[in-house]
Parts: C-alpha cells; structure tokens; sequence
C-alpha cells in the first residue's frame, strides 16, 4: 500500500461523493451510513475523494517509504 | 493528517449542518484554502453573510464574522469596508439572498464598486425553506412553488453585476474546486467589487425536484456542462444549449473604488481631523 486514508467519522454523513469519484473503488458506504475502506491496496493517493468531500472527513497521504 | 486550512475552522461547530452531499461546503473550503494561497491575515479578515444556507458559513469560519440580515450582506459590508478600509471583507451570500432580497444592494454594491469579495453560493433553489423558486432556479426546472417548471426566465448574476459595475466577475462550480479556488484568489487581488458565482449542488431541495437526487450525478452534470471561457467564445452556437453553461473569468478592469473615492472627498472638504 502506497497511501494513507484517515477519516473524521463524526464529520463523515455518508453522502457517497468521494465513493463516486474514486477511479479505483476503493472506499464505500457501509450500513451505517459512513464510507469505509474496502480496497486500501488499491488507493493510487490521487485524492479525489479529499477534494471533493464537502465536510472534510477524508483525507489521503502518499506514504512515505521508510 | 491534519490539513493547514483546519486553522480557519471553529472545529467546535463542526461537522457543519448542511445536507449530506450539499456543494456549500466544498465553496466554503475553496474559500479559506484562497485566503490561505494569498496569505491573508486572519485578524485582519471579515466574512459577512446573509441568511439562508449558504450564510450559514460564517458561523463555521474562525475570522470576525457577521451573520446579519436577510440580503443586507452587502451593505453590512460596506459600512465595515469604509469604517476600516485596511480589512479584507468577504461577503457570503446564496442566489435568493443576493439577486432577490438583496438585489438592490447587490446591483449598487457593484454600481460604487466597494472593495469587496462577494462570493454567491448558487444552489438554484431557496434550500433551507423549504425548495421554493429563487430567481436563478432555471426555467422549466421544477420546485416546491414550480410543481411545473419555473415559468420565470433566471437572472444571469454574472451578467448583472458587470453590467451594475463590478470590476471584477468569474464563475465556476463545486465541481472545479481549484479553479473555483483560484477564481476567489483573484478576486482578493482586485481592488474593487469582486464578484464570484459558485454553482454549488443542491441534491435535497433542488436535486430531488429535478431527478438528481445524488449529490454525486449533479457534480459530474457540472464537469459535463460547465465550459472555459476560451472555449465557450469558439462553441458554435447551435452547441450552446441550454443545459451548457460558461465558467471563468469574464470581466477585470481597474475602476477608483468606494473608499478611494470617499477618501478624495474627505480631502477636498478639508480633511479628516
């Protein structure tokens, strides 16, 4: 895995923009209502998903290699 | 993890009220991530809004913040431009707020080209009461006081504020989120009224209404109708639908602005003591 999602659960309202945008399927809405991660080995970190949530609760880094 | 524009927040008041999906909060970040490209100070720094969905920004935003009357931002704005013209003053406003209760100060806000940053949050609709018609709901488009389709012809704001005045006039939409960034930033260099349309998407009063109730589909209708100005001047007409619309920066000219000009009177009447 080459990057680094964190997401600010209370802020997530599961509106499924980031789920749209992303080129690689990597995130979801799960029962509740919140995106999750289901493919994190597939994120390319292009951060479509930062740039698009409008209420700041994705966020995604390019891991560094050690 | 943590992002440099998260200082411009009241992390207290969030997450913010609006609907899952709701544009506003991508043109809210686009707004503070401009104020961060320019370095704006953020004591120095004064947002004022009106009232309806879009207002509700300047509660989320840590600066001095003013959440006045129902379209009266822009006179609020002025007063607080011409008390201390050192200050950066940015007014949030929505479609129903600037161009219906607020038209009149809105066309001469722009007409004495007060130094401001007006940026129009445009979702189309009256979202928080209730989805009725605003003027820049587009004809034929449905809400809860147009069961049929709006018989009104919308306004062009664009249009209006340059032809009212203002020095400077872009529009750009949720979806284009860094050159809606850019087209704010610019509008802070401009000393005068600086007028910027932001299409936001309303999936829950508009959206619903017109069978695009995903917040998603609306912004990729954005990507997919929006065109660049450059490219908007070589469409032939015939491709010029409806549906399509320009985006950028259409007008920029240097005009003496308000506090100049009332400065110049100050000086012929003897002066400030």
């Amino acid at each position: 895995m080459s990057s680094e999602i964190s997401i600010k659960m209370p802020r997530c309202k599961g509106c499924g923009i980031c789920v749209a945008f992303c080129p690689k399927g990597v995130l979801a809405v799960d029962e509740l209502g919140k995106v999750k991660v289901v493919k994190a080995d597939d994120c390319i970190a292009c951060g479509q998903c930062e740039l698009r949530c409008p209420d700041y609760a994705i966020f995604v880094d390019k891991k560094v290699e050690a | 993890m943590e992002r440099s524009y998260e200082k411009y927040f009241r992390q207290n008041r969030l997450p913010h009220l609006w609907c899952p999906g709701c544009g506003n909060g991508i043109a809210m970040k686009a707004i503070v991530q401009a104020i961060e490209k320019k370095g704006l100070n953020q004591d120095n720094t004064v947002i004022v809004s009106g009232i309806g969905c879009s207002s509700r920004a300047s509660g989320y935003m840590d600066f001095d913040t003013l959440h006045t009357a129902h379209g009266r931002a822009i006179p609020f704005a002025t007063g607080i431009k011409l008390a201390n013209p050192e200050l950066n003053v940015i007014v949030i406003t929505g479609d129903g707020d600037c161009t219906a209760i607020g038209g009149n100060h809105f066309i001469h806000g722009c007409r004495r080209n007060v130094d401001l940053t007006v940026v129009l949050f445009n979702n189309s609709i009256y979202g928080m009461t209730g989805g009725q018609a605003s003027p820049m709901t587009p004809t034929h488009k449905k809400a809860t006081t147009a069961p049929y389709g709006a018989v009104d012809r919308n306004f062009d704001a664009c249009k209006l504020a340059q032809a009212a005045g203002a020095t400077y006039v872009a529009r750009s939409t949720a979806f284009h989120v860094q050159h809606l960034t850019d087209m704010i930033a610019g509008g802070f260099d401009n000393k005068g009224f600086s007028f910027i349309e932001a299409i936001v998407q309303c999936p829950t009063s508009f959206g619903r209404k017109n069978k695009m109730a995903d917040p998603a589909k609306m912004m990729m209708w954005m990507r997919d109708n929006a065109v660049m100005q450059a490219a908007w001047d070589k469409l032939p007409a015939d491709k010029k639908t409806p549906e399509k619309f320009p985006i950028g920066l259409f007008y920029n000219e240097a005009e003496t602005d308000y506090a100049s000009a009332y400065d110049e009177v100050i000086q012929i009447a003897g002066g400030a003591k």
